[in-house]
């Protein structure tokens, strides 16, 4: 890090450096491709590049996770995040510290919708274990690992409201958490249907959403419809929530990671098809999934035939 | 389903809300002795002779005045890691962010605190053979610091409200602290209501020492 | 990093239309919140200079309790805890069916915090006209109304133009704040388009320019307005 009063100083000269930095940064991280290239065919000579060189030199690598995605990634009764993508991340801190050959301190920040892309674009978290769509938008900033759930999105609502379907919104009020893709999905499906009079409260996270939805300022609220039941079960009455409605997109989950950083995805995803193969990940799903979890009841979503063929599909050999 | 008060919820939390608390006194703290410093170092800055000086130091305050807090703390948030091509946790980047606008704000203080000495002192200063430097060293800063104290204080309790503003971008302060527990227990009421008499307490309290340094100050 | 630059987002459709709406927002919010922040301010500050004590007592208590919790508290508490508060149906009311709720909640949150430091300025503007001018007016048989009507604040007013334009840009600012309750202002336009394009640096940008050619332009109008406000004799006071 650049001393604090050394940055101070700079920092108003700063803007025009700070572009030829990027650039000269691109040049490194090409050369750092070539460069690694070579290692593959060598791989004892393993002289890490990018994020592995990054987490090997400071010792520390830096997860990113939501609060409040349960079953992925939420804040536990002791204050530590868990979760389903949490569980699996660790695996992959673990194939990590196996990779570098040394214990690392793991560090976690925590991340919202509007925050966890530009955290990893600029390097500020290394892997981000929450419920992040993968789409090819985003790929533009970003790079994901192998997908890990399969879900879309879906409305929450209060029994005997009378919304039934995405049409029913019309007249009612919809919380929408800022920068999922759900938020776009409802706002694209009431522009093309010409649903009428549509409130829409925008709101900061899931919390935050299911509590608008529970003190009756909306009529519903919208994420991927596995969460929804994630925020049934942590509710206060579940039994006063239903799941309405058809999918109204595809959201397919993975573990987000940096962009134009090969080496730490194959690490990655090196682990991921791994549990997919020995069906630990079964075992796994069925501890977040199909058991009581900390906090909260359980859900009670068996994995389904398009789930368990993605995990055959994405279980590669060795 | 609200209208049932449970204030032992904040008994319970109290350790996190604490942690919290914390983490709000100790970015006052360094946020506030940061901006004092570059505040200071502005007001010199625009009092020099040299123009350029001058310019820097008015820019710098025109420009942060000119802006919310919420979109500095959302720049340096995303903006620090790329200048530094580095890893920097939320906690520096606000700070950065932090310093670099209040110093705005407590440079203008400086600045009046510093024309509020008398010219004849540094004069003084000069025909005893002191250089600049040592004459607003050991001359004109002390004072200047001695009069603005009161005004330096009440600005850091504002900078100390301004701190519940790193909610926006998840840093564990205690706003975000309260602000968590609210939502996870579906306890706003209790939550926001305490998060009002903490701060209003401790500002209050402050606000008072801040007028007895007065009354002491003018006998 | 690997960033690409694309300025030209800022002008396409439909992120060009978001920031017109949002500047739009956020001057509807600081206009309004200033009407409340103005009139309250000013009952209030002329409130605590009155002789009566506990009228000046509870100018001084309203002071103290708007300017000593944070803002982001107080847009908190307007929004979600007062509608609790007020009995169902009328909580019901503000939550659903009163106009625009987080707006209005925003307006009257910055309207009523803003007038704790108008109060201040109003206060401080009456105080500092000389104790001789008001006698002058008891002597000449005026009421304590008569001596507020026409000496104290119409004088009072002139001198306190100065930090009346810093407050107003003061609640200009804070109007972004707003966004943390869901209006769609400025800066929550610009968190939008990035949500949407990743084009974080131009949105950002974009709210800065708005807000700086804002201010500049709000200056540019109260130097005149103040030059004209002066009273020759009185000095100007520095802005706080």
């Amino acid at each position: 890090m650049v001393s604090k009063s050394d940055f101070l100083v700079r920092y108003p000269f700063q803007s025009n450096k700070a572009k030829g930095g990027i650039r000269m940064f691109k040049k490194l991280m090409i050369l750092g491709a070539a460069a690694a290239m070579f290692a593959a065919t060598n791989a004892n000579a393993a002289d890490f590049y990018g994020t592995l060189a990054k987490i090997k030199e400071t010792g520390t690598i830096v997860l990113g996770h939501r609060e409040s995605s349960v079953p992925f990634a939420y804040i536990g009764p002791e204050g530590k995040p868990i979760g389903y993508s949490m569980d699996l991340c660790m695996k992959a801190v673990e194939a990590i510290e196996a990779e570098l050959g040394m214990d690392l301190k793991v560090k976690l920040v925590p991340v919202t919708p509007q925050t966890r892309i530009p955290l990893i674009a600029n390097g500020n978290i290394n892997i981000e274990c929450g419920s992040t769509t993968n789409n090819l938008t985003r790929q533009q900033q970003v790079d994901y690992a192998y997908t890990t759930f399969i879900t879309g999105t879906k409305i929450l609502t209060k029994k005997g409201s009378g919304i039934k379907e995405v049409e029913d919104l019309a007249g009612k009020a919809i919380a929408l958490a800022q920068g999922t893709t759900n938020e776009r999905a409802i706002k694209e499906s009431i522009e093309k249907l010409g649903i009428k009079n549509v409130k829409v409260l925008s709101v900061k996270d899931h919390a935050e959403g299911l509590l608008a939805l529970e003190t009756d300022r909306v009529d519903a609220y919208s994420t991927d419809h596995i969460l929804l039941f994630g925020l049934i079960a942590k509710s206060k009455n579940p039994a006063d929530y239903e799941v309405v409605g058809r999918f109204l997109s595809f959201d397919p989950y993975a573990l987000m990671l940096p962009r134009d950083d090969s080496a730490i995805r194959l690490v990655v995803n090196r682990t991921l098809a791994g549990l997919f193969r020995s069906d630990e990940i079964k075992d796994i799903y069925n501890k977040w999934f199909m058991s009581n979890i900390p906090g909260s009841q359980a859900l009670m979503v068996p994995m389904g035939d398009t789930l368990e063929t993605n995990f055959a599909v994405q279980a590669f050999p060795k | 389903m609200l209208a049932a008060f449970d204030f032992g919820v904040i008994g319970r939390n109290l350790p996190y809300l604490w942690e919290g608390m914390q983490l709000s006194l100790l970015l006052t703290g360094l946020s506030a002795f940061g901006s004092i410093v570059l505040g200071t170092i502005l007001a010199l800055m625009r009092l020099s002779g040299i123009k350029l000086f001058q310019w820097i130091g008015a820019v710098w305050v025109n420009f942060f005045r000119s802006l919310p807090l919420l979109l500095v703390i959302f720049w340096f948030y995303f903006l620090v890691p790329v200048v530094v091509q580095q890893q920097v946790d939320a906690f520096q980047s606000a700070l950065i962010g932090f310093v670099l606008f209040e110093a705005a704000y407590y440079c203008e203080i400086m600045r009046s605190g510093i024309l509020s000495i008398s010219r004849g002192q540094a004069w003084a200063g000069y025909a005893l053979g002191l250089r600049y430097s040592q004459t607003m060293r050991y001359i004109v800063l002390p004072q200047a610091f001695r009069n603005m104290l009161p005004i330096l204080l009440t600005q850091t309790i504002i900078l100390f409200q301004d701190t519940s503003l790193v909610f926006v971008v998840g840093l564990a302060d205690f706003m975000t602290s309260a602000v968590n527990v609210a939502q996870r227990d579906s306890r706003l009421i209790e939550l926001y209501v305490f998060a009002a008499f903490v701060y209003l307490v401790m500002c209050y309290f402050g606000s008072l020492y801040v007028k007895h340094l007065q009354q002491k100050m003018h006998r | 990093m690997n960033y690409n630059w694309n300025w030209a987002i800022l002008i396409e459709v439909p992120y060009f239309d978001w920031l017109v709406s949002g500047l739009g927002w956020t001057l509807l919010v600081s206009a309004l919140g200033w009407i409340i922040a103005f009139s309250l301010g000013s009952l209030i500050g002329v409130i605590r200079t009155l002789p009566s004590k506990p009228l000046r007592l509870f100018g001084m208590a309203y002071v103290e309790l708007f300017r000593n919790v944070p803002l982001l508290v107080q847009m908190f508490i307007w929004f979600y805890v007062l509608p609790e508060l007020v009995g169902e149906d009328l909580g019901r009311w503000m939550k659903r069916d009163m106009p625009f709720p987080e707006a209005t909640s925003a307006i009257l949150c910055l309207g009523t915090y803003t007038a704790s430091r108008v109060a201040e300025q109003v206060r401080a503007g009456i105080e500092s006209i000389p104790r001789g001018q008001s006698m002058a007016g008891y002597a000449m048989g005026l009421t304590t109304k008569q001596v507020y009507r026409y000496l104290l604040i119409p004088v009072g007013y002139r001198i306190i133009v100065p930090p009346m334009t810093s407050e107003f840009l003061t609640i200009f600012k804070n109007s972004s704040l707003a966004l943390t309750i869901g209006v769609a202002e400025v800066l929550y336009q610009a968190r939008q388009i990035e949500n949407y394009t990743f084009q974080g640096f131009e949105a950002f940008t974009a709210a800065t320019l708005i807000y700086l050619v804002i201010t500049m332009i709000v200056v540019f109008i109260t130097d005149r307005v103040e030059a004209k406000a002066r009273i020759p004799g009185y000095g100007v006071q520095g802005k706080t």
